[in-house]
């Protein structure tokens, strides 16, 4: 066990070198920052003093072991547009994509995995055929679309939820979060639930199969036979069965939610990090382009982890050293 | 089938199994009656598709869809199951009626110890506590022969070897005390090494619980040693039924005699094995008649047109024209 968590830490550092590598080739080679960063009139002197400043004429092995130990300390440098530390931009940002990710991804795993084993155990009823349609629209629909169309719904002709933004903040100091009030709800809940649809109808009909799968199988069967309530064979046999592909699944889907939530940021007028990414891109900010991507990188890897330790969690066969005279 | 004023444990009366295809209904079953004594052996053989096991897992309530039971009925100690409802069926499996399917290594849950399955299945039946339950399924995990049961009990069905899953198998069908168990095949799946052991165990458990076997399986050796009477399936109806000595020593039925043919003996180990020619006919080909006619070398005229009824001939019931006293045979055999 502990082996197992100590070879998979070192995976991830490596991982996380090879990313910071190639978020750090991007100083290289996306334009001189300088140009942008300072007005039309500025001297060659100004210009070679922000280099200095900036460590830019440093040579690069140097540059990149500054940059990745300034990394390890959480400094990802100044952005070139706003000349505020990055980690500082990220860390007023993070609190709001995290938040929207997680309120997504709870309402896709509350939502997604009920469904999908109902879906399972009631194959024919109407009720299943119209969750699988209507997960057909969730599977099909782009992401932005489907936030316009509810713009368009809640927001336009029935004025129920605000259609842009963050509302009802309350600092709690180190973070701020919108999950304490009414208006925050009402402000999250379209965003998030734009963002959810996809991964809702990606887990039911995960959840779907695998129900259909271990339901067929033997040890089922033979829970059938030992006269177990209907209960504990679809909840505690069949379900706890289906978690492994789930959890997977799942991991690699919040992840994706992170990344993805840069369109419904853009959709929302979100203020998360997604959105800070966004304007990155258009003003050439390379460190907060490379930090966001060292940060998606890092989450990634956490995740992954977590998930690697679920699955001991969930499945015996893992977490026995000796394994039984089995296939 | 000694005369006696209780009802048998277990009686199955005109037992009709089918399937509707898009092409027909099959009947995979088709009017088989027996019954079996309590604390029996009752030995089930037939080839792969003579509906054995469909017989078995009809009997517990757990045909697969789209196969039902379409006739017939079912009495367990003189009370009909076949039509119960479905909860009050489920109190009937594994407290009354245990199951010991083929493969062990796919019967237990992989995600569960062999102890939480052990105190799950008792405490869904029975009011006892956990520690009670607990205490239980070690002295169960002893009884199977399972050594240090107190450690063995926390471990996963996949630190367990085949042969000491289908322990774990047979200790959970026999977990409240079942009157009957179904042992569909139960040492297929094992080395044959294994397979003497898990018969014997079988059979001292059940005689120790008093419960009674339907023991469903193509191995004549295993029913030879261990069942009182035996049944002969034959494309979903019954060929012969009668006490194994009966059956084994001096089969009537032909098809029978043929399954008998075919084992070999220690004994003559140079003589070739007796085939029976062609094969079980499928479902959808069921000939006219008797369905063994198309096989059977003492075929005549009645046969391809009449299906023969189990008759009584001597302590067995046969259902073949051979044996039928009420009419001269008209035609040849041989």
């Amino acid at each position: 066990m502990l082996a197992f968590i100590v070879q998979r830490l070192f995976q991830a550092i490596v991982v996380m070198f090879v990313v910071a590598l190639i978020s750090f080739t991007m100083f290289q080679f996306v334009g001189d920052p300088v140009n942008n960063m300072v007005g039309q009139e500025a001297t060659t002197e100004q210009r070679d003093a922000l280099r200095e400043r900036l460590g830019l004429n440093d040579t690069i092995p140097v540059q990149f072991a500054h940059y990745v130990m300034n990394a390890v300390q959480g400094e990802f440098g100044l952005s070139y547009r706003m000349g505020k530390p990055v980690q500082e931009l990220i860390a007023e940002r993070m609190p709001a994509t995290m938040e929207l990710v997680a309120v997504s991804a709870l309402m896709a795993l509350l939502i997604g995995v009920p469904m999908g084993v109902y879906t399972g155990l009631h194959r024919n009823s109407w009720l299943s055929r119209g969750f699988l349609t209507i997960s057909l629209v969730g599977i099909s629909l782009p992401t932005f679309v489907i936030g316009i169309l509810m713009i368009l719904a809640f927001g336009v002709w029935l004025g129920w939820l605000p259609t842009f933004g963050r509302g009802g903040v309350v600092d709690l100091g180190v973070w701020k979060t919108s999950l304490m009030t009414a208006q925050g709800w009402s402000h999250i809940i379209m965003p998030a639930t734009t963002l959810a649809l996809f991964q809702l109808t990606l887990i039911m009909r995960l959840v779907r199969a695998e129900m259909l799968e271990v339901l067929r199988t033997d040890y089922i069967k033979f829970a059938r036979a030992r006269g177990l309530r209907d209960r504990a064979i679809n909840y505690g046999h069949a379900l706890k069965n289906t978690l492994v592909p789930v959890i997977t699944i799942m991991g690699l889907q919040i992840g994706s939610l992170l990344a993805f939530s840069i369109i419904t940021e853009t959709v929302f007028a979100w203020p998360g990090m997604g959105l800070l990414f966004l304007q990155g891109i258009q003003f050439v900010d390379i460190p907060v382009m490379s930090s966001y991507l060292v940060l998606m990188a890092l989450f990634f890897v956490i995740i992954n982890l977590t998930v690697d330790l679920l699955y001991y969690a969930v499945d015996p066969r893992l977490r026995s050293e000796h394994v039984g005279a089995g296939h | 089938m000694a005369a006696s004023t209780q009802p048998p444990l277990l009686e199955v009366k005109n037992l009709r199994i089918e399937f509707p295809t898009r092409r027909g209904t099959l009947v995979a079953v088709d009017d088989v009656s027996f019954d079996i004594a309590e604390g029996e052996v009752l030995g089930v053989v037939g080839e792969s598709g003579a509906g054995k096991s469909l017989t078995g897992a009809s009997i517990i309530g757990l045909l697969e869809p789209p196969g039902r039971i379409a006739g017939g009925e079912v009495y367990l100690a003189g009370r009909r199951i076949d039509n119960l409802p479905y909860e009050k069926m489920r109190q009937v499996r594994g407290r009354e009626i245990g199951m010991v399917f083929q493969d062990p290594l796919t019967s237990l849950n992989p995600l569960y110890s062999v102890g939480s399955q052990l105190v799950e299945t008792i405490r869904t039946h029975t009011d006892m506590s956990e520690s009670a339950a607990q205490q239980r399924a070690i002295d169960l995990l002893g009884e199977v022969g399972i050594p240090s049961p107190k450690i063995r009990i926390n471990q996963y069905p996949h630190q367990f070897s085949g042969g000491m899953r289908q322990r774990v198998v047979i200790a959970l069908a026999l977990c409240v005390n079942p009157k009957l168990i179904i042992a569909d095949e139960p040492t297929t799946a094992l080395d044959v090494s294994i397979q003497a052991q898990i018969i014997d165990l079988l059979k001292r458990l059940c005689r120790d619980h008093g419960a009674a076997v339907m023991l469903i399986t193509h191995d004549m050796g295993v029913i030879a040693e261990t069942a009182n009477r035996v049944a002969v399936m034959y494309a979903g109806r019954l060929a012969e039924i009668g006490p194994v000595g009966q059956v084994i020593k001096n089969a009537k039925h032909p098809y029978t005699h043929g399954l008998m043919g075919s084992i070999p003996k220690l004994a003559h180990a140079t003589e070739r094995l007796v085939q029976i020619e062609g094969t079980m006919p499928r479902l959808t080909e069921i000939p006219n008649g008797c369905a063994f006619n198309p096989r059977c070398p003492k075929v005549f005229a009645r046969c391809m047109v009449e299906r023969p009824d189990l008759t009584p001939v001597d302590s067995s019931q046969i259902s073949c024209w051979l044996y039928d006293k009420t009419m001269e045979r008209t035609g040849s055999h041989g």
